[in-house]
This record gives structure tokens, sequence and C-alpha cells, in this order.
């Protein structure tokens, strides 16, 4: 038997021994016994957040499957009128900006203060050019009445030749209109994953800046990654997400 | 009633408080409102849901006075779908959600590991304020016309066919969803990473194990609770069709999302009742919990298979007849766990010695109706039998004896068991014992008439019913009433203790696992040392010898002193 | 004695922190970009069946090229590559499950 676990009813101040700053950095918290193991805890935690949000879109993944195996040929039709240029692009851009997140945390492992600076503002720079493509995306489609809710057209599939660019491309058949109004279906979906995945971008973004702030005065290049890792770990998540969303609404079926 | 007890306290009339613990260490509400200490946080906790129990129960109280007359003459039948709506949505999300867990799962969880605190305090912190925010928004909700379509918000009622509240209430869903995600997030990190040096897994309190079980479920099933919420959201306010028909959308999309979580949000619910439970009976028995294995596993069990029977909460609602197949076999399989939980609860009665106390009574409260609820469950589980059962009163009777029966009943079971380790003090004894009983003969009285009118065919939520059903109506409104004042009691008689309990002193019940070995109320950091755990959990025979071991260390001292003197 | 044991906690050993070289992270970024190519070009021939076969087949590559390398699972702990398998276990039952009810209802009443 131990007796560490006896008690002493009224004891002192468990932190009145003074420690050495070694063994006890100032970001070291005190329930912690050691750095190891803080750092070892808070990776665990961001990957059971990271759970949290594979099933948060999981539902939006769900619902999209159900609805293109019922309305493929709405879901064909809908998805030529997304720019594949511009989602290729995007693609690149985010993939890109998830090279430079992990060059970010090599750069922070290997107490590389500027390069870290360098890697995360490409990173942020990177996002904003995602965010901006997207922009121009949803413009688009705002033009072309193509959001659902707010004056839904269905002129562009019911009559193909009313839209000479996608007709130009696809040569599309004029659909019924029952199975055009379904495009709305599939536009909603779009705009709601393609929607989450963009806020989940501007939380990163905006904690990247907070980042590159943090990261100029070397707070991340001392021996302390975790928040750059933990960090990075959820940037590329962003990425997975997009990485599934890319095929699944823009590539359904290109061929003529 | 046996006047056998294990209670040994110290000596009053020397007896203190200890003078330094996690209540005295630091005054003022900001120290309470900005703390990190997962004790604290587990008081306010505490409060919060006890506010919300009340709340909650106040619309029991309005349902059952309703249902006393077959007319709807209370109160408009539109008014009685809000009130047992917000029951619904107040009982389950602000109180059983995270009764145990977030009270005493936050308390104790730390302490049993021999930890100082939870992995993430100040995530432990932010868990309470968005408790606290989706209470608002619920009490908003209620004041500012209430919502009534349910506490399942079932599609497309609640997207296109009601001018209620059903925003709000949505978003205090989502934010206390949110709570409870960080709240096991917290807890499966902690026990993970947290544990004192020869703390294994297999000498973690099955307490422990419950509320691993009931986090996974947490961080996994709430996400797409969420998610159903804003695609309600969005359907209400743009009107994109997902789930409506004339669009080419499905409502049964909302069900089977909403069900994903809402479904093993009951095992949510029960598994941290079922770990109080065992730390109940197996100190109350004197006895090693009879199959530790077994019961650790069926909590993981539980969880596991808890995700995949979701659809039998949509036996009628249009699902293909394979799927009522698939999730009908499925639903058999998960009884088996639970079952197995029982039986070695009462393996570990048998030849215990067993005494009385208000925990006990609570637990034993606990196996028989939890068996008669979950026994039903199988019934309801059975799509045959369902297809009759569903949306009438066998249902409400089924739920309620498994989550006031068996979980409220654990609650409180919990609740007396540890309040001499939170307080320092002890509860009131016969009081206590006669609220149990009161509780119990109040519940019967209540729910079980509700079997009988829901095979009798008298539907669920409806203010007016047929006359033949008045008279069984009657005596469930009569044991609510009954019921009420069981619940009453041990908020005035707690509060009592408070001032005027018995001083508990370290371990009264001479129970095994470390919270019993520090002082109560604990210190702030829980251990002045890290304890190193090296006997396996409920080792009665360990703790004999501790004992030995202090007394022969006292009489020594006592010696000492005698011969210097 | 109050002293405290920094002693960490017994399960997390002595797992090495492994720092990836960028000449991996170069490669793996090379092989995305091609993927990427190589998913939209698929799109452009008729495969029928196996379009969304194909598509969903490089973009699971993709992500555990992601997940393996960039996010460093290859070389993480047990507990880690636990954590993300119950993750999309979780994630599969839920689009199976509730997918076998749909594609079943077209099978008619028995």
């Amino acid at each position: 038997m131990s007796d560490s676990t006896a008690t002493v009813n009224g004891a002192p101040e468990a932190h009145g021994i003074p420690h050495g700053h070694e063994e006890h950095p100032a970001y070291l918290r005190h329930h912690f016994a050691s750095v190891e193991q803080q750092a070892d805890t808070t990776n665990f935690a961001m990957w059971l957040f990271l759970l949290t949000e594979i099933m948060f879109f999981g539902g939006l993944f769900t619902a999209y499957l159900i609805y293109r195996n019922w309305y493929y040929p709405a879901f064909v039709a809908a998805s030529h009128q997304l720019n594949i240029f511009w989602g290729t692009a995007n693609t690149g851009v985010l993939i890109s900006s998830s090279f430079t997140m992990a060059m970010g945390v090599w750069c922070a492992e290997t107490r590389r203060k500027s390069g870290l600076v360098l890697c995360l503002v490409l990173t942020f720079v990177l996002g904003l050019v995602f965010l901006g493509i997207k922009t121009i995306e949803y413009s688009e489609k705002v033009e072309k009445h193509h959001v659902p809710g707010f004056h839904y057209s269905v002129q562009a599939f019911t009559n193909p030749a009313s839209d000479p660019e996608t007709y130009k491309e696809y040569k599309d058949k004029p659909m019924p209109l029952d199975m055009a109004r379904h495009t709305e279906l599939y536009f909603f979906l779009y705009f709601a994953m393609t929607g989450m995945h963009a806020l989940h971008m501007i939380i990163g973004i905006a904690i990247l800046g907070f980042m590159i702030f943090r990261a100029r005065a070397g707070a991340y290049t001392t021996g302390h990654v975790t928040f750059v890792e933990n960090f990075g770990l959820y940037w590329h998540f962003v990425d997975i997400v997009w990485i599934f969303l890319f095929p699944l609404l823009y590539l359904i079926s290109r061929h003529q | 009633m046996s006047t056998n007890t294990i209670v040994s306290l110290p000596d009053q009339s020397t007896a203190r408080i200890p003078k330094t613990n996690f209540i005295t260490k630091e005054n003022g509400l900001l120290s309470w409102l900005l703390t990190g200490d997962h004790k604290r946080i587990a008081i306010l906790y505490l409060i919060s849901i006890t506010f919300f129990f009340f709340i909650g129960g106040a619309l029991a109280g309005l349902i059952r006075l309703e249902l006393l007359t077959p007319q709807s003459d209370l109160m408009a039948t539109d008014t009685y779908n809000k009130v047992f709506t917000m029951h619904g949505v107040v009982m389950i999300f602000l109180f059983l959600v995270p009764s145990v867990p977030a009270t005493l799962g936050n308390f104790l969880i730390p302490i049993m590991l021999g930890a100082k605190d939870l992995a993430l305090p100040k995530i432990n912190l932010l868990s309470w304020y968005l408790y606290v925010v989706g209470g608002i928004l619920v009490l908003y909700t209620m004041i500012s016309g209430g919502v009534d379509t349910g506490w399942t918000f079932t599609t497309p009622l609640s997207t296109h066919y009601v001018n209620t509240n059903v925003m709000s209430t949505g978003l205090a869903v989502f934010i206390a969803g949110f709570s409870s995600i960080f709240t096991g997030l917290n807890f499966i990190v902690t026990i993970h990473k947290m544990r004192c040096p020869g703390m294994t897994w297999f000498r973690m309190p099955l307490f422990v194990w419950a509320h691993y079980a009931a986090s996974i479920l947490m961080v996994l099933g709430t996400p797409v609770l969420a998610i159903a919420i804003v695609l309600v959201a969005l359907e209400r306010t743009v009107g994109i069709g997902v789930f409506d028909p004339t669009k080419g959308g499905d409502p049964l999309l909302f069900q089977h999302l909403f069900w994903f979580y809402s479904h093993p949000a009951v095992y949510i619910m029960i598994l941290p009742g079922m770990g109080v439970i065992s730390e109940v009976i197996s100190t109350f028995s004197r006895k090693r919990v009879f199959g530790y294995t077994a019961v650790a596993f069926s909590s993981v069990a539980i969880a596991v298979f808890g995700f995949f029977v979701w659809a039998h909460h949509m036996f009628i609602m249009g699902i293909s007849n394979y799927a009522m197949l698939v999730f009908s076999l499925l639903t058999m399989l998960v009884a088996v766990p639970s079952a197995i939980k029982i039986f070695n609860w009462t393996f570990t009665l048998y030849k215990g010695s067993i005494t009385f106390e208000t925990p006990m009574l609570y637990a034993f409260g606990f196996m028989g109706l939890f068996t008669i609820g979950g026994l039903t469950g199988v019934f309801l589980g059975t799509s045959g039998t369902d297809i009759h059962l569903t949306e009438t009163y066998f249902i409400v009777a089924h739920f309620h004896f498994v989550m006031v029966g068996g979980m409220l009943m654990a609650f409180l079971a919990g609740i007396h068991f540890w309040w001499p380790k939170i307080t320092g003090r002890m509860y009131p004894e016969k009081i206590s014992q006669l609220a149990a009983v009161v509780t119990f003969i109040g519940f019967n009285f209540t729910f079980f008439p509700q079997f009988i009118l829901g095979t009798l065919g008298m539907p669920r939520r409806y203010a007016a019913y047929p006359p033949e059903f008045q008279v069984l109506n009657v005596f469930s409104t009569a044991g609510a009433t009954i019921l009420g004042v069981g619940y009453l009691l041990p908020v005035l008689y707690l509060t009592w203790s408070l001032k005027y309990g018995e001083i508990a002193g370290n371990n009264p019940w001479q129970a095994t696992g470390l919270e019993w070995q520090i002082q109560s109320p604990p210190l702030t950091e829980n251990f002045t040392t890290i304890p190193i755990m090296d006997h396996e959990a409920y080792d009665y025979e360990w703790l004999e010898n501790q004992t030995l071991t202090n007394q022969n260390l006292e009489n020594q001292k006592a010696k000492e002193v005698a011969s210097v003197g | 004695m109050s002293e405290i044991t920094h002693q960490p906690a017994e399960n997390h050993g002595e797992h090495e922190h492994h720092v990836t070289p960028p000449i991996v992270y170069i490669i793996v970024f090379a092989i995305l970009l091609v993927c990427t190519g190589l998913t939209v070009g698929a799109s452009y021939i008729e495969m029928g069946v196996f379009n969304p076969i194909v598509a969903l087949a490089i973009g699971v590559f993709k992500a555990t090229l992601v997940i393996l390398f960039f996010m460093g699972v290859k070389y993480s702990t047990k507990l880690t590559k636990l954590t993300l398998g119950a993750g999309l276990f979780t994630f599969l039952a839920l689009i199976f499950m509730t997918l076998s009810d749909y594609i079943s209802r077209a099978w008619g009443r028995w």
C-alpha cells in the first residue's frame, strides 16, 4: 500500500515548491505532469473534435447520396452549371495550402521561425484565394438565378439553349419540368456543403491570422509546436472535405 | 427497514469540515463563474440542471392536470402541444443528457482516475456556458409563444406547417448539443491520457467505463443532430425542399438524421446512470461487482450497437420492409448488453452484506423499473407489435420507465451517495429513505397505468381522449402528485443538510475508490500527491488493510503522545 | 510530503515525435495534383456505372495520402489510428444504413 493515497487534511498548497524553469515551462498547465502529456492530450482532443466534424458533414453527404440517386439526370445537368476550371483551380489551391501548412509544421518542429511565418502566410493567402474563387462562383449562381429559394429558375434546364455557354460544352437535352425542378435540390446541397466548407475555411483563416502574429513573436519555434500541429490537422481535414466535394459536385458526369 | 447500516462517521463533537477545500479556496462570484476547477463546474451544472428539472416538472404537472378530464378543457389543444413539446425538450436536452455526466461525471472522473483535473478545464467551463445559453434560449422560446412540434421536430410539420418558435428551439438544442459534445470529448481525453500511475483500464471504477461509453456516443452522435437542425432551419427560412415532398424532398431523411443521434442519446442518458448503480450496488453489498469485465465491455457494446438501431423509431413512417426487418433484428441485439448488466448487478447482490441506505433504495428502484422499461422496449423493438403500440401511451410509459424509473432514480442515487464527498456533510437518512419510497410509489402510480392505456389504444400527445380512459388517467395524475412530493423533498433536505448535516469525514460508506481516500470536500487539486493505483477496483480487502493500517498508525501516534506526556 | 511526481500517464510511453522530411511532403503534393488532373479527365470519359466508382476511388486515395502524410497518421500512435478508424466507421454506418432504407424501398413490399 502506498502512502501517497493517504491524505493530509488542510495540506499546504501543492505548488508551494519552486520549479526549475526547464521542467516546468510557462505553457505547461498545472494539471499536467509533463509537457509530453499535455502535447499528447491536446493532440488527441483535436482528433476527437475532427471526429465530430466528420459526423457533421456526414449528414450532408447522406442527403447528397440519396438525392443524387433519386434525381440523377437533374444532378448531371445541374453540375454542368459549375465551372470546371474554377473548381479544379480551387482544388489545386487547397491542396497547395495543405502542402504549405505541412511545411509550416515542419518549420515549427525544426525551429525555423522565418520559414514558419512564410508557410503560414502562404497558407493564409491560398485560403483567401480559395474564398475569392468561391465568391466568383457564387456570384455567377446568383446572376443565373440558381440560388434555391431566391427566385430559383429552371430555365437553363428546361431550355438548355437559353444558356449558350453551358450548351456549347455539354449539349444537354431539354428536361421535363418535374425533373428540372429537382435541380433546386442539387443547388441546395451545393450551397449547403460548399457553404459549410467555406465557413470552416473562414474560421481557419482567422486562426491562421492569429498564428502568423504569434509565430512572428517566436511562440511556436521554441519547442512548443502543438498549436501549429493541431491547427494543421484541422486545415488538412478541411482540405479532405473538399477532396470529396469536388468530384461529387463538379465531376458527376462531364462526358457527352 | 433494516436498522443495519454501514455508515461510519467521525466523532461529531470534534469533527470539522476541512478548512481548506475547493469551496473555501477562493471567494466571490467571479471565482466560480471563471473557474477551471472541475468540481466547481460540476456544482454550477448541478444548480442549473436542478432549475431546469423543475421547469420540466412543472410542465409535466400541467400535462397531467389537463389529462384529468377527457376533454381538452384546461388549455387549448395548441397550448397542450406546446406544453408537452417543451416538457420533452427541457427534460431531455437540459436535464437527462447532462444530468449525471455534467454533475457527478465532472466532479468524480478526475478524482477516480487520480488526476488533478479534467484534461481540458477551459473547454469544461465553455461547455457549461453553452448549456446556460441553450437553456436561456429555451426559456425565451417558452415566453415567446413556445413550440408545438413535439421534441422530435418531425418534418414536414416542423418545416412547413407550424408558426411557432422552431428556430429558437432548434438553436437552443444546437448549442446545448455542443455543450454535450465538449463534455464527452473532455471525458474521453481525460480517461485515455490522465490516469494516474498504476491505473490500468481494468482497474478503473465501472462509473468511468460507463461515462467513457456515453462520451463516445456524445462525440459521434450529437453532430448529426446538429446538421439535422441546420437543415430544418434552412428549410424553414429558405424553403429549399430538402424535406418537402412537393419539391422532391423526403421528410424521412430528417427522421433518419434525427434518430441517428436521438437513439444513441437514450444510451447517453442511461449509461452514466448505470455507472452510478455499479458503484452503489457494490458499496452497499460490500462486494466486488460481479463480472467486472463483462459490465465494462457491455457499456461499450451498448454504445456501439446503439448506433445501428435508430430506425426502430420509424417503423410506421414509411421505411422499407427490409429496413424494418434489419433494424428490428439489431434492436434485439442491443438489449443483450443491458440485460448483462442487470444480471451482473443481481449476482453482485447475491451473498453480499446488503444494507438499505438511501442510495441503495434508489438503486433497487432502478433495477426493477429499468428492467420493466427495458423489457417493454423489446416489445417495441419487434416491428409487428410496434405498429400497434407506437404513438400510444405504451411508448410514453416505456420511456418514462427507463428514463424516470431508471435514469432519474440513478441520478438521485448518485447525488445521495456522493453528497458527503461533495459537501462534507451527510444528508438526513430517515427522511431521504422516506422520499425514495414515496418516489417509487408515486412513479408506479403515475406510469404503470400508462402501459395499460397504451395497449387499450390511447394515443400520445392528445389533450382530449375517449371517456373510457379517464379512470386510468386520474390514477396517473394522482401518482404524479405523489411523485412531485418525492422529488421536492430531496431539494429541501439536501439544502438543509448543507448547514445542519452531520460531518461525513473521508469515507462514510467505507467504500473503495480513490474519491473516498481524500478529504470531504476535496482540495482544489484533489490530491496532495498523485496516487499510485496498486489494487484492483472494488478491492474491499485492500480497504480493510488500509483501515487497519490507519488504525495502527493512529494508535501508534496516541501511544507516542501518551509516552511523551 | 507535497511533491509532485513528474510521471506522464502510464499509457503513453516513449512515443518519439516523428518529423517528416519535406521531400515526402513534396512528393505527396505532386501526386495529389496529378490525381486531381486524373479525376477531372476521368469525368469526361463515359464509363457507365464506373464513373462514380473511379471518382470516389481517386478521392479516397487522395484523402488517404493527406491523412497518412500531411496529418502524420502513418507515424502516429495506435490511439490516433483507432480514433480515426472509429470516426470513419461511424460515418460509413450513417451513410450505408440510411441508404439501405432508400435503396430497399424500390424492392417492393416483399
